[in-house]
């Protein structure tokens, strides 16, 4: 099957996607305590837990941005990647019954969570202009470029999602390598620091990680007097393209053994 | 003659045994990278045929059973049909809508209502949302959960959650349907609901490849039937035919005792074997010929390797075509057996009056434990001959399909009345 095939047959099946997202949408708001308010709670909590200890103690500079909505605006995005690659990479092992006993194109699976994600992302993100409100940070026309980057980084889960879930099948340890690998992810993005600080010598380095242009992005579109990083964000989108193309090659190969081996 | 809308040609599947042909763990991966020249080449015998140049048609309309013994390939047939698995060489081509039923309830999520479930299951196997909607009371009446349809199916009883599932496969619109051992399952009631429901699609149109141990369902409700042995297609025809020509291979009629150490087809955790079976007379005494209303003794002989606290002995008669006779075992004989093992010992059932009618009888033979635990299970291991005999006055005109001599008095009134 080719890619192109691939992706139509995707689309033919969209019912399934939208049903799993569904599902785990309501699985994960069912016989919960606070339910929704764990959407809220939890990038807000850490964001206060951030803002005391690299804003208040450690002083991460920030060019004047508050730092609640320095920290709120890139734990968003960083949130939605983590938990969305989180859950899909365990997607297939853990739906390993359903894999053998009906067909439906496998990659539902590590997608739904990248779309169940976008409620909470969703709730996130009225939060944020309830922040952005109370700071006084007047909304921009960047605002608008909101959508494209939920895009962006919806189809950079997906892609990673995807990869990880395949390899998961196959290596029953790389779900021990994701929570390390994530761990790296997060220090490597400028999420506790602006993107300005790093050294020069390192910059092309932290550019290949396309989170970089999407984070930073992410920052500058909920703030008024600070301009989007456009080379960076090129750099992502072209990255973040090569990734689809190659996760889709990897995981549309994957697919024709996924139900013997798993 | 309608045409084929399944055509499958020279269909083969070969599975890799063992090691999966390749490290499983990412760090034995990797590991193996430097190690590349010290690698054996795999031996040609970690293979497994599932299926080996399989080619059969089935044409529009019939109702096509499956049968052979476990591993024979079956399930591997109706996966690659389902597109669950590839193929490893050969082609089918299949027209129309398939929907595969390979258990009941496919996609179920214990904490979601049935209500919710029934969108996940009629989803996945391929129901568009708006067809769901349009269907939801008929599926809902159908399964006769109408009270509990908003409760988390986790509270439902294993019955009422496969009647659910059930009643979303009936209300499937495919034209092709695959069905692997659904009716294994289930108490009698919903057997017998399947059983209908599966003899309604045969007016229907639709086509049906129904996989089954259940041979008497596959004769009564098949159109055909092919039968399938270690990958190989060994029958394709009339079911009756079919079913009887398989039921021939197992054992050996008129030895009078079989040895089952070497029987491969046989499932269990294997704590204890059975090695041997025997046919006796009342006396004890090894027989061959077994006539109906005599007396016969089953001694069932194992082989335990540890000591087993509170085994269930228990043992199926079928007839030639599948149709259990009886099913009996020492629990629900109310005998409490003491703990066996660990060696070798024996159990004797006695059935004092045979009241079958003369035929060829297959036995299978199961032993459990209370709960639930098989320990070795082995299907159809032995045949026993049934003859006539003078008692039942069965040496006069015979018809050849009863199951049963009932024991019984004719009386015969002189007067008109």
């Amino acid at each position: 099957m080719n890619h192109y095939d691939w992706v139509r047959e995707g689309w033919a099946y969209r019912d399934v996607y939208y049903l799993f997202a569904w599902r785990d949408t309501k699985l994960r708001y069912k016989q919960t305590i606070l339910g929704v308010i764990w959407a809220i709670l939890q990038p807000f909590l850490t964001m206060v837990l951030f803002t005391v200890v690299f804003g208040r103690i450690v002083g991460v500079p920030t060019d004047g941005i508050p730092y609640p909505v320095f920290y709120y605006a890139a734990l968003l995005p960083w949130m939605y990647f983590s938990s969305t690659v989180g859950q899909s990479g365990l997607s297939l092992v853990s739906n390993a019954r359903l894999i053998t006993k009906v067909y439906f194109p496998r990659s539902a699976l590590p997608v739904a969570p990248a779309l169940s994600g976008l409620v909470d992302l969703g709730i996130g993100t009225l939060i944020l202009i309830a922040m952005m409100a109370y700071y006084g940070l007047h909304p921009t026309w960047k605002l608008l470029l909101w959508p494209i980057l939920v895009f962006m980084l919806a189809s950079l889960s997906c892609t990673v999602g995807m990869v990880l879930a395949a390899l998961n099948v196959r290596y029953r340890d790389v779900k021990h390598a994701v929570p390390f690998l994530l761990q790296l992810w997060l220090f490597a993005t400028p999420i506790v620091y602006p993107a300005n600080i790093i050294p020069a010598h390192l910059r092309p380095l932290a550019y290949l990680n396309p989170l970089t242009g999407i984070v930073s992005a992410f920052r500058s579109v909920s703030v008024p007097n600070q301009d989007i990083d456009w080379p960076s964000l090129c750099i992502s989108t072209l990255i973040i393209m090569v990734f689809l193309v190659v996760s889709i090659a990897y995981f549309s190969k994957a697919e024709e053994t996924l139900s013997d081996i798993i | 003659m309608h045409s084929p809308v399944i055509t499958i040609e020279q269909l083969s599947k070969r599975y890799k045994l063992g090691q999966l042909g390749g490290p499983t763990m990412l760090r034995e991966a990797l590991v193996n990278v430097f190690r590349r020249p010290l690698r054996r080449p795999l031996k040609p015998d970690q293979f497994l045929w599932a299926l080996r140049d399989v080619s059969f048609d089935v044409p529009a309309g019939e109702i096509l059973g499956v049968i052979g013994r476990n591993g024979s390939g079956k399930s591997t047939l109706l996966k690659i049909l389902s597109k669950i698995t590839r193929p490893t060489s050969g082609m089918t081509r299949v027209t129309g809508r398939v929907a595969s039923l390979l258990e009941v309830g496919t996609g179920f999520h214990e904490e979601l209502t049935g209500r919710e479930n029934i969108y996940l299951s009629g989803t996945i196997l391929g129901m568009a949302k708006k067809r769901i909607d349009a269907k939801l009371e008929e599926i809902i009446a159908f399964a006769g959960i109408e009270q509990f349809i908003d409760t988390p199916i986790k509270r439902y009883s294993s019955g009422m959650t496969m009647r659910l599932g059930f009643s979303v496969a009936a209300h499937l619109e495919a034209e092709i349907l695959l069905v692997d051992e659904v009716l294994a399952v289930g108490d009698g009631e919903f057997q017998r609901k399947c059983l209908q429901t599966m003899s309604e699609i045969r007016g229907v149109g639709r086509t049906v490849l129904f996989v089954s141990h259940n041979l008497a369902a596959v004769e009564n409700l098949c159109t055909r039937a092919i039968w399938l042995d270690n990958g190989l297609l060994r029958g394709n025809g009339r079911p009756k035919e079919i079913i009887r020509e398989y039921m021939s291979t197992f054992g050996d009629a008129r030895a009078g005792e079989v040895a089952l150490d070497h029987v491969l087809t046989r499932r269990g955790s294997g704590e204890v074997r059975f090695s041997r079976i025997e046919f006796l007379t009342m006396d004890r005494r090894r027989t061959q010929a077994i006539a109906s209303g005599d007396g016969l003794v089953i001694r069932l002989r194992y082989n335990a390797r540890c000591r087993i606290e509170r085994p269930v002995f228990g043992l199926e008669i079928y007839t030639n075509l599948g149709t259990l006779v009886t099913q009996i075992h020492t629990y629900n004989s109310g005998v409490d057996v003491h703990p066996i093992g660990p060696g070798d010992g024996y159990v004797d059932v006695e059935l004092p009056d045979l009241n079958l009618a003369p035929g060829r009888y297959y036995v299978s033979l199961y032993l459990t434990s209370l709960g639930y635990v098989f320990y070795d299970v082995v299907d159809h291991c032995a045949i026993f001959d049934v003859d006539p005999s003078c008692r039942y006055g069965l040496n006069r005109a015979l018809k050849g399909d009863a199951i049963m001599c009932l024991p019984c008095n004719w009386v015969i009134s002189d007067h008109p009345v």
